[in-house]
Order: structure tokens, then C-alpha cells, then sequence
């Protein structure tokens, strides 16, 4: 029965289709593959998703070993809900990503994009559904790594220096993790998720266990690009080919957060990870911080792409200050924030995309005039920055609400108005590039509106921002549940 | 905890502290590797030194012993050595790439030319 | 038609006339003819609606989230909102051809499709059933009018538009939406409801807080010191001032705080709880300090902005008068002052399109070359002063009756200073037009009317604020069954 096997195909085909990628080697055809293996992992997580949603967890155990002896994939509705947000985004990502990635990465190389992207895929299809530690330091590291080749791919040679940075932040963070899960095993003994769950409780109280933690929030974080370990992202989103930097835009952060909620609420449990180790303090302030110091540090921006880096690392402070609060409705913000960021951020750097197309530059300067000559483009973008900024009938605004509301909750009132003043920064550096490109005249050059394989990928997230900001009963749902689970004892 | 034991974790801090500082401190690019690689070096040591059980013995079945060390921890590393090796091999790529467009390794002559 | 459709329609065929716009684009006259083809359409169906006030049909577009809507209901309030801003559309059409036309402006395509949506934005905030739909279609209403008020594309008109968008932005997410998120927190829902749906929900402790978040938060009141955005806002070619900052948006402003006073915090609560009163003072300082910043501007457009800002006060503090003669004297208020500024508006565009004067001072004597805007300029003022006559008397006479039902015998002080600052600040304008004699007589023969569209619609609107006067009663009807339902 091949629906039995779904939470191991979720992961072995786009494995298995990124060698394949460097035998074909021809970029159209290599396409093709990526595009069609992304869509089956698209179609694989929905399933699983709606399976999970209406029969609860699923257990699959990886070459029939029982856990917590063999690796087990772990699937309920938390992980099925980023498994969907991952493979959706690249799927639709790829669609464009042909034009975009012919037109900025030398013709030779234009088959290891799409080879590291499925790489990418799997390594973080993988982090998610695993429910063993260690295999999340082994899939961390798979897609850490095809993320270093595909920063490096950039069109820019500054794309390598990147790369770089990347790789040693990365390698750095991943190395922590590794040393959070050899103390976790020295004190339990085990690397299944679950079982962890169960031991840790009686050896909480050694240091062995504490520094394990440590080790793990820093790793994770740092991957997360929670403020201020955020130094690699906006270099590396700002060289990264522009179709790649909208995958990873809508995914990589997103991964990584969800994996610091599964080890604060359900590795570890919420009293320990947020009452005992203060985290809770921590986080929030971190969260405010990044909010506000990072979107003043977008408005400063003359390159686009780095100021919408900027946006994100401020972005991911929404979702650490989501979390910091531990009730259900500050998780269920969190988590929908996830969801609607990744559809906002990828919407805004695939429009970017098609700027860069068309005009080779994302400098502010070599913005102006564009609204007349790329409308569809910019109009993408303008409604994509609108659902940064968090305008009703956009995702933005649902996120914010629930983030204000839970504030409230807590009788936060600072917390709610800080929320809901950050936001206004967002609408600074987004007009900054409206005026630019609707009423500062540019070189009359002959640009034209970008191909439609670009823009209709950039309008099916516009319009799923529009959809999913004035019919958000759905998200919500799958956010309260996976918030309640993530809150009950596993 | 035995003398030995200790002395293995003060191995490990030794080099984890060594690794981060060239990594921080060196603007070399291939010696930021090597400081990556000493880092990653000393969590192998870490996971081996787990895996070491007093008194026990290499985890071999042999009759008349019952008392094995821990296995495990080797074999997770030995991922975790590949990593490493794929890790260093993709650094130096880039490093390769970078001499070969900025002409230079040194990360300093590199921000200063590529504005 | 059914209720909901024509509900529906109220908010889509002004959307559906953008589309046509802009397909339109380059041929001005098909443009134009779809423009006033679809107001007269949308003057139809809100009209239709009044006769079928039924006040429990209730249309539900989409849920985004459990317990909040976006539907859309009819309310003699929000009816008579949808038909004043629908009405005066045709009118402001006819006038925008001459005015656009007669001024050679660039992008009208992109005008008067902005328009459209500015327009079916104003349905929506008129006919909306609860707070949240409220709040959409006022963020809709405030990004359509964007492009309109930076239509030159000037510097100064991007930094107009600045001062717009930012302050009307962040008074809505930082305060509004707090405001509304508390709300639901406390009530569970948002719908509009008779008697409001605070009532022992929340502490009255916190109540003045809240009312300041919304009042505040509601920047399109501008209710002091969040008013800056309406004089910047006058950048915008005229017929945008006219309707947009005369009628559609500044009275969403302040339909949208009567909405929140009468039926999401009740007036009994508020008055029991004595929540309104510093408000009602930040109301009356807003009326004098505007009528007074007016008295000192000498260019007509931003004169009658900061006028627009003192007569908005009158209406936000009718509401903090919390009784119902108040309500339906700043309901009655909407409608009149929306005729008598329109006028104003209208007059003042009509000047610049025949002289290119945009100050007082130069108009000296203007009266005797254009004695047809003169003579509805004369009348706009009057209403807006709230002489017999004009429809303007009724609403304040309502406005005061409130204040002495109120005891509050300062507000009624307020309202008399505030009408005498009115006669100062308005009616010098027509004095100086008729009676100072111009500073260079030779200019007198080349000065004519504005083109005849533009005359005629503010002939109308002029014409209108005398009918007013007569026809009050239907007017008084509709605002008193608020309180009978």
C-alpha cells in the first residue's frame, strides 16, 4: 500500500532526483525533474496533512526498524503543516525559476541549481518529518549544504564571498547542534524524539541536560536567523540567484522555527525550556529588539533585496515573540505568521525576480519608473508589501491580529502597541520603493513587463495572499490545533 | 567521573575554544577551514569520549564478556565525520572560486576590492 | 433585485466600472460616459435600498476568521452615508470632465479609476455590518486615495501624500486595530448592534482608553492631533478635495466613530460610565483651534481643509455628547455639511480653473466675473454656517438641542463661538468677491466662468443645500429610526 509509504517517499524522491539532475545535466530537462518531483512532494505533504488533520499522528518506522532503536518519521499536524509550507513554496518557486535562473547563472551551471534545490528540498522535507535528533543534524546539514552551493551560484561575484560566510556561520551552528544532541543522548540515552520527551524530566535538573539546551536553542537559532545571530542571511539572500532567494526565503527560516518549537514544547517541555531557562524573557525581548532595530535597518537599505532581508530577520521576531508567550493563542500567531510570511516574502522576492529580469538591478535608484513599464510586477509588489505591512484582507493582517490578541491576553498592552507600531516601519521602506517606481521618472528604456512564466507564479502567492488574508478560518484551524498539541504534553 | 574522563572533556574544550578563535580571528580563508575543522574535531572527540564505558570493552561479541562500550556515539560520528569532510570540501570550492574571481583569499583584500 | 444583491452590487459596480476605465484607457469620452453611467447605476441601487430599510437583511461575503466577517447590512445611518457619497459621485463626475479637461491634467485614466475605487470603498465602510468590514474598506479607501492625492507627482504632492498615508496608517494599525482586537477579546464579536456590546464586558476603568483608541485611531475624524493629514491632503487635483476630502473619506471618519459610539459601546453605557467626557473636550478644542488655524490660511483649498476639520469636530463631539438628539444631529450633519463643503470645493476648483488663483487675497472682486460660482459659494457658506434657508440650520440646530439635553452648557458655547468663527473665516470670501473692488482691472475682461460642467455641478450642489432646508423631515425620519429599532 503505497499511501503507508508516504512520509518515507515525502523524502526519498526528491533524494533520489537530485543525483539524477547532474546525470541529465540539461538545464530544461533538469527542470522539468525538479519541477515535477517539487509538485509530488507538494501532493505527498497535502495528503499527509489531511491524513494527519483527521486520523491524528502517524508513525512510520524507516527500513522497519521499531523505534526508538531504529529512525522513526514522526508525522502530526505541526510538521505536515511546514511539509506543506516547504514543498508548496518550492513548487511554485520552480515554476518560475527556469527564466530567472537561465538569466542569472552561467548555462553550465544551471543544472546544479536545480540539483541543490531538490538537495535543499530534501534536507529540509527531511528536518521536518524526522522524528530523531540526530537525523535532524543529518538532514540540517543536507540542506545547509546545497544552500551554500546555491548562494554561491549567484550572479554576483560577492554571491561566493556569501557562500562563504554562510558556510562557516552554518557550520558553526550545526556543530552545536551536534554537541545540544551528544549531551542529550549521554544523560538519556536515546535520540528519539519521543522518547527524549520521556526521560529528560527525571535528569532536567543537571547542568549535562542545560548546557544540551543551550547548545540546541544557539544551533537552531543561529539557522533561524533569530535576532542577532541573523549575520549571514541578508548577505546571502541578497546574492543568492533571485528564484533561490525566494525559496529559501519561504522555507529555510521557517524550518528551523519550526524546529525550535518542537524542542521547546515538545522535546523539552514549556515549563523547562521557557519558565526554567527564562527563555521566555529572553525571546521576547529578542523578538522586540528585532523588530524594530532590524526594520530601521531595512529603511536604510539602497539595494531592495537586502532591505527585504532585513524585513525577514525583523519578520522571524514576530514569530520568536509569538512563541515567547507559551499560551495558544501566542503559538497559533507564530505559527500562522510562518505560513503567511513564507506566502508574503516569497510573493515580494519573486517579484523582485522579475524585476532583476527585466532590469538587471535591484537598486532603489534603478527602480524609479518601473511601476509604468513593469505594472503587473509592481502591483505584485505593492500588495505583497501591503501584507508585510500587515493591511486587512492580507495575511499580514491576520498574523498581526492574532499576535496583538494574544498580547492582550496577557495583559501586554506595551507588547500589543510595540507590535502594531513596528509594522509601521514596514510601511516606510515599502513606499520608498512605490514612490520610486510610480513617481520618479526613469531612463527611457525599452523594459517591458516581465514573461508571464514569472509573474504568473508571483500572482498565484499574491492572490493566495489575498485569499488566505479574507479566508483564514482553515489556517487558523491547523494553527490552533498544532498550537494545542505542540502546549499538551506529547 | 574518573581523572581520564575529565581529561578528555578538557581535550575537547581545548579544542573547541582553538577551532572558534582561528575561525573569528584569522581573515585566511582556508585557515577559517582549518579552525572550522579543529572546531568539528573536538565534538567528534565529545561523542567518542560518550560512548566510552569504564571497564568496558571494544563492542565486539566475544564469550565471557559482558561489559561493551557504547557503540552508538561512534557510529553517529562517523555521519558526522562525513559531514565534515563534505563541509570542508564545499569551503574549499568556494575558496577556490573566490581566489579565482576576486584574485585574492584574504577575506580583508576581498571587502576591500569588491565594492 | 434582492436585498444582498443589490447589497453586493453597491460595492462591485463601482469595481466594475475601474475595470471599464481602465480598459477604456485613451478614448476620454467612452471613459467618462462609463463613469457617470455607472454613478447614476449605483445612485439607483442605493436609492432602491432605502425603500427596502429593513435593517435585519445581513449579506456575508467571506469569514476570515471564526466570529468575524466581512458582511454587509442596511442601516439608516450607513444609507444615508452610501446615499449622500453615491449621490453627490454623478455630480462630482460632471464636474471632474470640466475640471480635468479644462486643466489639461496627466493620468486621468489612472484618476478616475481610483475614483471608482475610492468610491466602492465608501459603499463598503457605509454598509458594513460589523467593525472589522469597517475597518477593511477604510485601509481600501485610504491606499485608493493615494494615488489621487499624489496625482501631480510633484515633489510637494509626494510629500503630501507622506503626511496622508503615514498618519492615516498609523493611527488605523496603532490604535484602531488594538482598539478592535480588544474588543474581540472582551465582546467575542464585532457586529454592529443596537445598544452596543461593551455592556459588562470590560472594566469601566479602561473605557475612557478605549474610546480615545478608537477615536484616535479613526484618523480620518481628524480629530486633533491627528488632523495634519487632511490639509496635506489638498495637493490633490480639486474634484479628489471635493468629494474624497469633503464627503467620502472624512465623513467615513466620523460615520465610523458615530457607528462605534452607538452601537459597539451604546450610548446609555457611555453615558453611565462617563467614559466621553475628555473626548468631548479634545472634540471641542479640535472645532475652535481648527476654526481659529482657518481664520490665518490664506489659500483657499487649505481654509477650507482646516474648516473641514472644525465642522468634522462638531460631528465627533456630537457624538461624545452621547444622546440621540446629538447622534442625529452629527447623522443630519454628515449630509449637510457634505453639500455645503462640496460647494465650497467645487468653487474653489471652478476659480483655479478659469484665473489659476489659489489665495484669498487675489481674489478680490472675482464675484462680479463669475457671479454663478460667487452666488453658490454665498450659499455654501451659509449652510456650513448653519443660516435659515440652508440644510445646514437643521443639523445644527440638532447639535446644540443635544448639548442642552446634555446640560452641557459649554459645548453649546463651543458650537455658537465655533458658528461665529464660521461667518469670519467663510463668508469674507464671497464679501471680497462681490464688494472689494479687483487690484488690476484690466485682467477683468479676459476672466470668465469655469467650463459649463463644472458651473452646473456647483449650481446643483448649491441648489441642494437650499433644498436641504426645506426637505429636512425625510432626513430627521431616517436618523431617528436608529434609536427606534
Amino acid at each position: 500500500m503505497i499511501s503507508a509509504h508516504l512520509p518515507a517517499l515525502q523524502v526519498v524522491i526528491p533524494l533520489l532526483a537530485a543525483p539524477a539532475c547532474v546525470v541529465v545535466r540539461q538545464s530544461t530537462l533538469t527542470w522539468l525533474l525538479a519541477l515535477l518531483v517539487s509538485w509530488i512532494s507538494f501532493a505527498i505533504a497535502l495528503t499527509l496533512l489531511v491524513q494527519t488533520f483527521f486520523n491524528g499522528p502517524m508513525s512510520y518506522e524507516l527500513g522497519g526498524w521499531a523505534a526508538p532503536l531504529g529512525i522513526e518519521y514522526a508525522v502530526d499536524v505541526v510538521n505536515a503543516f511546514v511539509l506543506v509550507i516547504v514543498s508548496g513554496v518550492s513548487s511554485v518557486v520552480l515554476i518560475s525559476a527556469k527564466e530567472s535562473i537561465e538569466r542569472e547563472t552561467h548555462i553550465k551551471r544551471t543544472h546544479l541549481v536545480y540539483t541543490g534545490w531538490l538537495l535543499c528540498l530534501t534536507g529540509l522535507l527531511g528536518i521536518t518529518i524526522t522524528g530523531d535528533v540526530f537525523n535532524v543534524f543529518v538532514f540540517l546539514e543536507i540542506a545547509s549544504l546545497s544552500s551554500y552551493l546555491l548562494v554561491s551560484l549567484g550572479p554576483d561575484r560577492r554571491a561566493l564571498t556569501a557562500a562563504f560566510q554562510y558556510l562557516v556561520m552554518g557550520t558553526i551552528g550545526a556543530t552545536f547542534i551536534l554537541i545540544g544532541v551528544g549531551l542529550l543522548y549521554m544523560m538519556t540515552g536515546t535520540l528519539n524524539m519521543a522518547d527524549l520527551a520521556q526521560r529528560i524530566p527525571g535528569v532536567a535538573q543537571t547542568t549535562t541536560v542545560r548546557a544540551g539546551f543551550a547548545f540546541l536553542v544557539l544551533g537552531i537559532s543561529l539557522k533561524a536567523a533569530v535576532f542577532p545571530l541573523h549575520y549571514w542571511l541578508p548577505n546571502a539572500y541578497t546574492f543568492a540567484p533571485s528564484a533561490v532567494t525566494a525559496f529559501m526565503a519561504g522555507s529555510a527560516t521557517k524550518v528551523s522555527i519550526y524546529l525550535l518549537l518542537r524542542f521547546f514544547f515538545d522535546i523539552f517541555s514549556e515549563t523547562f525550556s521557557l519558565r526554567t531557562m527564562r527563555l521566555d524573557l529572553i525571546l521576547l525581548i529578542l523578538g522586540v529588539i528585532a523588530i524594530f532595530s532590524m526594520s530601521l535597518v531595512a529603511i536604510y537599505q539602497s539595494n531592495v533585496k537586502r532591505m527585504l532581508a532585513y524585513s525577514s530577520v525583523a519578520q522571524v521576531g514576530y514569530m520568536v515573540i509569538g512563541i515567547s508567550l507559551a499560551t495558544t493563542t501566542g503559538l497559533t500567531a507564530g505559527i500562522v505568521h510562518l505560513f503567511n510570511h513564507a506566502l508574503m516574502k516569497c510573493a515580494l522576492f519573486l517579484a523582485l525576480g522579475c524585476i532583476v529580469f527585466r532590469l538587471n538591478s535591484v537598486d532603489l535608484k534603478d527602480l524609479a519608473g518601473v511601476g509604468r513599464r513593469m505594472p503587473w510586477t509592481m502591483a505584485a509588489f505593492v500588495i505583497g508589501g501591503l501584507s508585510l505591512i500587515g493591511v486587512p484582507a492580507t495575511v499580514g493582517f491576520i498574523s498581526k491580529w492574532y499576535l496583538v490578541l494574544a498580547a492582550l491576553e496577557r495583559d501586554w498592552w506595551w507588547l500589543a502597541f510595540m507590535v502594531v507600531a513596528s509594522s509601521l516601519l514596514a510601511v516606510i521602506y515599502i513606499w520608498r520603493v512605490v514612490e520610486t517606481a510610480y513617481f520618479k521618472t526613469g531612463p527611457v528604456a525599452n523594459t517591458e513587463e516581465a514573461p508571464l512564466i514569472l509573474l504568473v507564479p508571483t500572482w498565484v502567492l499574491i492572490v493566495a495572499n489575498i485569499y488566505f488574508g479574507v479566508s483564514a478560518v482553515d489556517t487558523i484551524s491547523f494553527a490552533t490545533r498544532a498550537a494545542d498539541q505542540l502546549l499538551s504534553t506529547f | 567521573m574518573t581523572t581520564i574522563g575529565l581529561f578528555n572533556y578538557w581535550i575537547v574544550f581545548v579544542l573547541m575554544m582553538s577551532g572558534l578563535y582561528i575561525v573569528i580571528v584569522s581573515t585566511n580563508l582556508i585557515k577559517k577551514i582549518i579552525g572550522l575543522n579543529i572546531f568539528q574535531t573536538s565534538v567528534f572527540i565529545l561523542y567518542i569520549s560518550i560512548g566510552k564505558v569504564s571497564g568496558g570493552t571494544a563492542p565486539i561479541l566475544v564469550d565471557g564478556i559482558t561489559l561493551y562500550s557504547n557503540p552508538l556515539p561512534h557510529v553517529l560520528i562517523l555521519t558526522a565525520i562525513v559531514v565534515g569532510v563534505a563541509t570542508t570540501a564545499l569551503g574549499l570550492a568556494i575558496v577556490v572560486r573566490i581566489h579565482s574571481a576576486f584574485n585574492s583569499i584574504d577575506e580583508e583584500e576581498i571587502y576591500t576590492t569588491s565594492d | 433585485m434582492s436585498v444582498e444583491g443589490a447589497l453586493l452590487l453597491t460595492v462591485l459596480l463601482p469595481l466594475l466600472g475601474a475595470i471599464l476605465i481602465a480598459l477604456s484607457d485613451s478614448r476620454p469620452n467612452i471613459r467618462e460616459t462609463i463613469t457617470l453611467a455607472t454613478a447614476v447605476v449605483l445612485f439607483l441601487i442605493v436609492l432602491q435600498l432605502l425603500g427596502h430599510d429593513t435593517g435585519s437583511i445581513e449579506l456575508v461575503i467571506a469569514t476570515p476568521l471564526p466570529q468575524l466577517s466581512l458582511s454587509l447590512y442596511t442601516e439608516p445611518l450607513g444609507l444615508l452615508f452610501a446615499t449622500v457619497a453615491s449621490g453627490l459621485w454623478i455630480i462630482t463626475s460632471i464636474y471632474s470632465i470640466g475640471y480635468m479637461r479644462g486643466n489639461n491634467e496627466q493620468n486621468q485614466t489612472r484618476f478616475y479609476v481610483f475614483f471608482a475605487i475610492s468610491i466602492s470603498a465608501t459603499m463598503g465602510v457605509a454598509l458594513s455590518a460589523n467593525l472589522f468590514t469597517l475597518f477593511v474598506f477604510y485601509e481600501i479607501l485610504t491606499l485608493s486615495t493615494y494615488p489621487l492625492v499624489t496625482h501631480k507627482g510633484t515633489e510637494e504632492a509626494k510629500q503630501g501624500g507622506r503626511v496622508y498615508l503615514g498618519l492615516l496608517l498609523s493611527t488605523s494599525i496603532g490604535f484602531l486595530l488594538v482598539a478592535m482586537v480588544w474588543t474581540w477579546h472582551v465582546a467575542g464579536h464585532l457586529d454592529f448592534t443596537v445598544g452596543g456590546i461593551l455592556q459588562d464586558k470590560i472594566d469601566p476603568g479602561f473605557l475612557p482608553l478605549l474610546l480615545a483608541l478608537y477615536l484616535f485611531g479613526i484618523g480620518k475624524a481628524a480629530l486633533m492631533p491627528f488632523h495634519r493629514w487632511l490639509p496635506a491632503a489638498m495637493v490633490a487635483p480639486t474634484p479628489v478635495s471635493a468629494l474624497l476630502h469633503a464627503v467620502a473619506v472624512v465623513k467615513a471618519g466620523v460615520f465610523a466613530v458615530l457607528k462605534v459610539t452607538v452601537y459597539i459601546f451604546g450610548l446609555d453605557f457611555l453615558h453611565n460610565t462617563g467614559a466621553n467626557k475628555w473626548l468631548m473636550w479634545m472634540a471641542a478644542i479640535t472645532v475652535i483651534l481648527a476654526s481659529v488655524v482657518a481664520l490665518t490660511k490664506d489659500n483657499l483649498k487649505a481654509r477650507l481643509a482646516y474648516s473641514t476639520v472644525s465642522q468634522l469636530g462638531y460631528i465627533v463631539l456630537g457624538a461624545m455628547l452621547v444622546n440621540s438628539m446629538a447622534i442625529v444631529g452629527g447623522g443630519m450633519h454628515i449630509a449637510t455639511h457634505a453639500l455645503g463643503k462640496i460647494t465650497l470645493f467645487f468653487c474653489a476648483g471652478a476659480i483655479y480653473v478659469a484665473t489659476h488663483k489659489t489665495n484669498i487675497s487675489e481674489m478680490d472682486g472675482l464675484g462680479r466675473s463669475m457671479p454663478v460660482t460667487y452666488t453658490a459659494m454665498l450659499i455654501g457658506s451659509l449652510s456650513i454656517i448653519g443660516l435659515p434657508l440652508t440644510g445646514g440650520l437643521w443639523s445644527k440646530w440638532y447639535l446644540a438641542l443635544g448639548a442642552v439635553a446634555a446640560e452641557q452648557w459649554a459645548m453649546l458655547a463651543v458650537f455658537m463661538v465655533s458658528s461665529l468663527l464660521n461667518v469670519a473665516y467663510l463668508l469674507i470670501i464671497p464679501i471680497r468677491g462681490f464688494f472689494f473692488s479687483q487690484p488690476r482691472s484690466g485682467e477683468t475682461s479676459v476672466i470668465k466662468e469655469a467650463p459649463f460642467a463644472s458651473v452646473l455641478a456647483l449650481s446643483l450642489t448649491a441648489l441642494g443645500c437650499i433644498a436641504m432646508f426645506f426637505f429636512a423631515q425625510p432626513l430627521y425620519e431616517m436618523m431617528v429610526d436608529i434609536f427606534e429599532r
